[in-house]
């Protein structure tokens, strides 16, 4: 029972980086603009196939003996050169659907958010045909068995990669003038450029840092389970909405928090009812949870923030 | 100095300012005194690129035309800061963290901008004291330091001020406006400066306008304007 009990833990962990990682997009991007890029779920997307398109183009490569590139490398280089290139979507869709609409009604920049989405979706579709893709195995799985727990080292591997983003992210926010920007405009966006900080700078950024993890969250998804298709955005996109709700719109802490809460109810539900009754079960204690607490673990209410 | 000509600004169709023109001398201290809602704030946010002036409008600082700046650049490239009607401190930033913020994209330095903080905490004291505080932490009257200290620290060749006496305890507000004067004469920076509080106001500025429903209806120097009947009937309590 004890063994078994850790051996889902470790499962919800690594759900939980997934959802973490997705979810810190949609609350940075809260945070600063007060917005929600209803097509993040679909950016994850679009980085997991960027990093299919990379590790592909790289193990190639490295058969034809262009590169002599051990595995292990070309999965560090997916991460990096997908991250880089994801981000750039991010900053299209900001540039393209979002800033145009900062002074629309939020509901606009919704509809927009969604339409974004199936654009990349059938986007996708158009480009690659209906097949679904797989993601190449860089990783030789290994499993240790921890007393009675089965451990493998892709699992170790996406926690420990996810936490690491996490905490990065963490300096980031905490550490730099960037990281400030992002926190001052959290707070007030309308006096920030009275600082002489451009927000459109902030603002591109903050897509591009949610967008280049949601890329990571896609590649290591594609590690643990390497079949792709275009639509994996979306249900996994809306949970980790959820996420950044119950963690409360805007907080870094409350996003990764809850991605890995969402991840342990998931799979703690599943322990115990049949695998058919778990979204509805775990997503109903959910909606429990938010009934007593609306703006989640470290939310604010709308009302403290100021507006011109 | 700064020009400004026929600045008008309309907030959803309703003109605020109708067209209003003055200019301040480098160095000058000058303060537009108005009723609430005479349009005093939106003057300052047309010229820090916070609200849109409308076409026929022109905003001249040292030969750079102001409207082809944004608010940020305004800021940074200009040296035209603005500290804005109830202060607006980033309250979940540390008193440290909003000075800084102030320096974003200034480039001149790590040094340079070090001996600005210091030159802050020399004028304000108190904010030395609570560094490390949260802005929301901080009472009114630090809170209003800290808003002048980031102008201070963002860019210092114009500051304009919306009601900085706001909410001050009388003898803050002299404090508050003998460390502007200070500023103002050691880094010849020019002041501008809007205030409910007009004896207050003419007593620190060396010249005057009197706005009144977004039109500029007198102007003169300080004692001047403090023995205008009009003025003193309408603004100084009789």
């Amino acid at each position: 029972m004890v063994t078994y009990f850790f051996q889902n833990l470790i499962n919800a962990l690594q759900w939980g980086s997934f959802y973490a990682l997705i979810a810190l997009g949609y609350s940075m991007v809260y945070g600063v603009l007060m917005l929600f890029n209803f097509a993040h779920g679909d950016i994850f997307m679009v980085g997991a196939y960027i990093g299919f398109g990379v590790a592909t183009g790289l193990v190639s490569l490295a058969s034809m003996g262009a590169l002599a590139l051990p595995n292990w490398l070309i999965l560090v280089l997916t991460i990096l050169i997908s991250m880089f290139l994801t981000s750039f979507v991010g900053m299209i869709v900001e540039r393209v659907g979002y800033r145009p609409l900062r002074e629309a009604p939020r509901a606009s920049a919704a509809i927009t958010g969604l339409m974004i989405g199936i654009i990349l979706e059938t986007g996708n579709l158009a480009i690659l045909g209906a097949r679904r893709v797989s993601f190449p195995a860089l990783i030789q799985s290994t499993t240790y068995d921890l007393g009675g727990v089965f451990v493998t080292n892709k699992k170790i591997m996406i926690v420990v990669v996810s936490i690491a983003l996490m905490y990065a992210l963490h300096l980031f926010v905490r550490k730099t003038r960037w990281g400030m920007a992002m926190r001052a405009m959290a707070f007030d966006y309308v006096v920030v450029p009275l600082m002489g900080v451009p927000i459109n700078n902030i603002a591109r950024m903050t897509f591009a840092i949610g967008s280049a993890l949601a890329a990571v969250a896609g590649i290591l998804f594609g590690v643990a389970y390497p079949v792709l298709d275009p639509y994996m955005g979306v249900i996994f996109g809306w949970k980790a909405f959820v996420a950044a709700i119950l963690g409360g719109r805007g907080s870094i802490l409350g996003a990764c928090l809850a991605g890995f809460l969402l991840g342990f109810i998931e799979i703690f539900v599943a322990m115990v009812f049949p695998s058919t009754l778990r979204d509805f079960i775990a997503y109903s204690i959910i909606l429990l949870i938010l009934t007593f607490r609306p703006h989640g673990f470290f939310g604010e209410p709308y009302s403290a923030r100021l507006r011109l | 100095m700064l020009v400004v000509e026929n600045l008008r600004v309309s907030y959803g169709g309703i003109r605020a300012l109708h067209g209003i023109d003055f200019r301040i001398d480098e160095g000058e201290i000058v303060c537009i005194i108005g009723a609430n809602g005479a349009g005093k704030s939106t003057t300052l946010r047309a010229i820090s690129r916070m609200v849109p002036a409308e076409s026929g409008t022109r905003m001249i600082y040292k030969n750079e035309d102001l409207l082809k700046y944004p608010a940020d650049k305004v800021v940074s490239k200009l040296g035209i800061s603005h500290v804005p009607e109830g202060r607006r401190i980033f309250d979940n930033l540390t008193v440290m963290e909003n000075l800084k913020l102030a320096t974003f994209a200034r480039k001149d330095g790590a040094h340079k901008i070090e001996e600005d903080r210091e030159r802050v905490f020399s004028i304000f004291p108190r904010l030395e004291e609570r560094r490390n505080q949260k802005g929301g932490t901080l009472s009114g009257g630090e809170q209003q330091m800290l808003a002048i200290g980031r102008a201070f620290m963002s860019g210092r060749n114009v500051m304009l001020l919306d009601e900085p006496s706001m909410g001050l305890a009388p003898l803050l507000m002299l404090h508050m406006f003998e460390a502007l004067k200070a500023i103002n004469e050691e880094g010849g920076t020019t002041i501008l400066l809007v205030e409910q509080n007009a004896r207050l106001a003419l007593k620190f500025a060396k010249r005057g306008y009197v706005l009144e429903h977004g039109n500029l209806v007198l102007e003169g120097n300080s004692e001047e304007l403090l023995a205008d009947p009009e003025v003193k009937k309408a603004y100084l309590g009789g």
